[in-house]
């Protein structure tokens, strides 16, 4: 990479820094308990909009795996996410009526809090639908994790995220606050997932999985990127580019080994097709407010039945990370 | 009095070093601890007062420890001083750290020494011996100044090492040192160690060890080898280092593992393994499970390899190998069968009967992916799409492979077939394919259509094909082919049927039962004399006898035709 792109790149960072800082005036405190951050915590950032229903599950996901406090934007609820969100003890909640397209898809707004509040700490940036399974997840808190990565002296943990889907049309079953999604939403596809190199920043291009199968098979390079990095240890210096997908500076997002070997990795389970997906989706494409003008939603909402069914006999259905493992969708890497 | 001592250096988790230090005070061993001068005063005085009830636990804190730094082996001698002189019956002094954990009861350990009054156990071997030191600097630890930090200024830290080997420089060794290196962490009895701290000529070694790398684990393991009398070169502690030569951190899941270990102490211990704490510091704990240490080797090894070399075959977030840095490109063998089934009826059902496994048909045919049983969805999810299937063939095939690891793929392949996949498929030394040349001429001569089309087709049809083995010769070229030109083939279809068969199932084999059903060829002669006499040479077809095939010799008779067995 030449000298003069990579200061393209630097310059790239700097303007996403002072954006996220510009677009900060977006967000107003509805509760801030950031008092109560110390410094060997382990934080969330997320932003959500209308996830009432998935919170309180989310929540005691990563409170049993030791995320100690979580920040949340709240863009725009209107079924009491963020009234409920000001009643948790250990979470800060910022809200915003500013549009979610502008702000890069909250991107400007994550990083304006993570540089904020997440200098030096372990920052963990998610979706409210998104569930971080890592190895040896069902022995070792998060913090091990974590502590073997800074002795390790490895700043990013990648992963891919994992549909996961029920079987039979999504508009069948229910669900309640509360209840694990994955108890019906327990199917995933173990292999069809395509991987290029985006050679600018340095990051795996990740694409596949039942959403491509089912909605892009005439024009998969519109299907939607898999490839996650939601775990850093941040420094105020750093920025993520387009989600969590990739961050700025590039060294980052080498959460890959390029010689044949593997590196630590896990899944995102994505607990995106919940029975409330129908109404989501219609709404969603209603708002526009997505990336690339909604693509997905449309292609969504355009499927033969308005519920896709995913499910196939080649499904596979959920164990445990071990699982994943063996099946080649995460790695221990050497952890051991 | 107690005959054992221990000597711990504590850097952080102090509290489960505390922990570890009243375990072993508590069983009359006296335990100095060193703790480095970065933990705060008011954490120290903290550590202190924890300890305070304990009359046979000494505190220090002189050195600001670093890693791969004399400080560490300073920091050592100070404490052993200590121990030495303020409790005159210990006989043996274990050197441990914070975050070591005894595995077995202290009077294990201290019955075991008792019976071995004289030895000191330390790993200790020549510079040529070891295989397991960090960024390749074994005898060169000895040789060279060191005057910069590994950890903090990696960049001098190499420019001075590179300069030093550029100018050919090397230290002049003390008189009488003989190198050695091995693990940090030692049991030494008192004549040994007294013998080191206690020498006229400490003066001069410790400043020589103060200029080597990672003097700690080179100190005592040279100096030892003067005075000891009887060294038994292995550390009593378990460490497991990984292929950075970092140590691995044992975690409670690893508590199983670690009973079966059969060692005394193991290090690291991750602090908050509250498990393994509780279990291994217990009051009156005996060993009742039976010993298997060569299982800890077996984990640890797995996941070095993991690391280094990986899974073959696969690609995902965290392995995405250069160019030929796969170790394999595909995950398992595979067979690609290009024009058999344009000579034979229902090939692919045929074959699948004789193999007991599934085979596909063209899984790069232009319209779809032709999965075995026309599925539209196969192993993993892949879908029979061929946009899906052409964003990324190679990957599609990768996936593949993946995905039915342990199962034979078998597949058609064919010049109608989209040709980005060859590459892929050639530089792969998991595929074998069997090639029949201008068998394309056998659908294409029944067909009613215009010549010139059939012409035009045929041409076409040669140019992919000509193009496929121009790739096949190759430097590149992996994988196993073998190539017949039409005309070779049906001159012995039953012999090259069978041998084909033999080397796809191996020794099961079976005999030829039954023949696939051959397209009717009387006539494919003249049609090919037709196209050389419009000027077009189909020479992938091969020289052709005069008479087609006679159809009795490929039906299988009781005589048998191929006779190799």
């Amino acid at each position: 990479m030449k000298v003069i792109e990579r200061y393209g790149l630097r310059l790239q960072r700097k303007r996403f820094r002072i954006r996220s800082v510009r677009k900060s005036r977006e967000l107003l405190p509805a509760v801030d308990r950031t008092d109560a951050i110390r410094p060997d915590h382990i934080l969330a950032f997320v932003t959500l909009r209308n996830e009432r229903l998935r919170l309180p599950y989310f929540l005691d996901y990563y409170r049993a795996r030791g995320v100690s406090h979580f920040l949340f934007v709240d863009n725009d609820s209107r079924d009491g996410s963020r009234e409920y969100l000001c009643e948790q003890t250990d979470c800060s909640v910022w809200t915003t009526q500013a549009s979610y397209k502008r702000s890069r898809f909250g991107v400007d707004w994550t990083n304006y809090l993570l540089s904020r509040y997440g200098h030096g700490h372990w920052c963990l940036t998610l979706d409210a639908d998104e569930f971080l399974v890592y190895p040896f997840c069902d022995a070792r808190p998060l913090r091990a994790l974590t502590d073997w990565l800074d002795a390790s002296s490895v700043r990013t943990f990648g992963s891919l995220l994992l549909d996961m889907y029920p079987r039979g049309t999504i508009a069948e079953g229910e669900y309640r606050a509360g209840d694990d999604p994955f108890e019906e939403a327990c199917w995933f596809d173990s292999g069809n997932y395509v991987i290029q190199r985006n050679w600018e920043y340095g990051n795996l291009w990740i694409q596949g999985g039942p959403r491509a199968r089912m909605f892009f098979a005439e024009t998969p390079e519109l299907a939607p990127a898999l490839n996650k990095i939601p775990l850093v240890k941040w420094h105020r210096r750093y920025a993520y580019v387009s989600s969590t997908h990739m961050l700025l500076p590039r060294g980052l997002n080498l959460v890959y080994d390029e010689w044949g070997g593997e590196k630590a990795s896990g899944v995102l389970l994505h607990a995106k097709f919940l029975p409330s997906f129908a109404g989501k989706a219609e709404e969603e494409l209603k708002r526009r407010e997505h990336y690339a003008r909604s693509r997905e939603y449309e292609a969504y909402a355009s499927g033969s039945s308005a519920m896709p069914d995913f499910w196939t006999r080649w499904s596979e259905r959920y164990v445990n990370w071990r699982q994943l493992e063996t099946l080649g969708l995460m790695s221990k890497g050497n952890w051991a | 009095m107690s005959t054992l001592g221990f000597v711990m250096l504590c850097h952080t988790a102090i509290h489960r070093a505390a922990e570890v230090a009243r375990h072993y005070a508590e069983r009359d061993c006296p335990v100095v601890i060193h703790v480095d001068r970065r933990i705060g005063r008011q954490d120290f005085e903290a550590f202190r007062a924890s300890l305070s009830d304990l009359w046979n636990v000494r505190l220090i804190s002189q050195y600001a420890c670093e890693w791969g730094q004399w400080s560490l082996v300073a920091a050592s001698q100070a404490a052993s001083e200590i121990l030495l002189r303020e409790f005159a019956s210990v006989r043996h002094i274990y050197l441990s750290s914070g975050a070591c954990l005894p595995l077995r009861p202290v009077e294990d350990l201290r019955e075991f020494l008792d019976a071995r009054p004289r030895t000191d156990f330390i790993e200790s071997v020549t510079t040529e011996d070891v295989d397991w030191t960090v960024g390749g600097l074994a005898a060169e630890r000895f040789d060279l100044h060191f005057p910069f930090s590994w950890k903090r200024q990696r960049f001098f830290f190499d420019r001075a090492v590179e300069l030093q080997r550029r100018l050919g420089y090397r230290r002049k060794l003390p008189e009488g040192i003989d190198p050695h290196l091995g693990s940090q962490w030692w049991c030494l009895t008192r004549q040994t160690l007294s013998a080191i701290l206690q020498d006229p000529r400490r003066p001069e070694f410790d400043s020589y060890f103060k200029q080597v790398w990672i003097p700690d684990e080179s100190y005592y393991q040279t100096l030892a080898r003067r005075y000891a009398t009887a060294i038994e070169s292995r550390s009593l502690t378990l460490a497991k280092f990984d292929f950075q030569g970092k140590p691995h951190v044992f975690y409670d899941d690893h508590l199983d593992l670690l009973q079966r270990s059969d060692c005394f102490m193991a290090r690291k211990i991750w602090p908050q393994a509250n498990e393994l704490y509780r279990t291994f510091l217990s009051a009156h704990r005996r060993v009742e499970t039976t010993a298997s240490p060569a299982k800890i080797d077996r984990v640890f090894a797995l996941a070095t390899e993991r690391r280094t070399r990986g899974r073959a075959g696969l690609t995902m977030q965290a392995r995405f190998p250069n160019e030929n840095w796969e170790n394999g490109k595909t995950a398992a063998e595979f067979t690609v069968l290009h024009g058999h089934d344009d000579l034979f009826e229902d090939f692919d059902a045929w074959l699948s009967r004789c193999l007991a496994t599934r085979v596909h048909g063209h899984l790069f045919a232009k319209d779809r992916a032709h999965f075995a049983d026309s599925q539209k969805v196969f192993a993993g999810g892949l879908s029979d799409a061929a946009r899906l299937r052409d964003y990324n063939p190679g990957q599609f095939l990768r996936n593949l492979i993946w995905n039915t690891r342990g199962d034979r793929q078998v597949f058609a392949f064919g010049p109608r077939d989209r040709q980005e996949i060859v590459p892929d498929l050639l530089s792969d030394a998991n595929a074998r394919l069997w090639i029949v040349t201008g068998a394309w001429a056998a659908p294409l001569h029944q067909r009613n259509a215009d010549f010139m089309d059939l012409r035009k087709e045929a041409a076409h049809l040669q140019r992919i094909e000509t193009e496929l083995l121009e790739q096949v010769k190759s430097v590149k070229t992996r994988a196993k082919v073998q190539i017949l030109s039409l005309a070779e083939f049906i001159q012995k279809p039953m012999e090259h049927l069978q041998f084909m068969l033999d080397t796809l199932a191996g020794p099961q084999a079976q005999r030829l039962t039954e023949a696939p059903k051959m397209r009717d060829l009387s006539g494919l002669q003249q049609f090919v004399q037709n196209l050389k006499n419009q000027g077009m040479n189909p020479v992938m077809v091969g020289e052709l006898p005069d008479e087609t095939v006679p159809a009795q010799s490929l039906r299988p008779t009781g005589t048998k035709p191929y006779l190799v067995k």
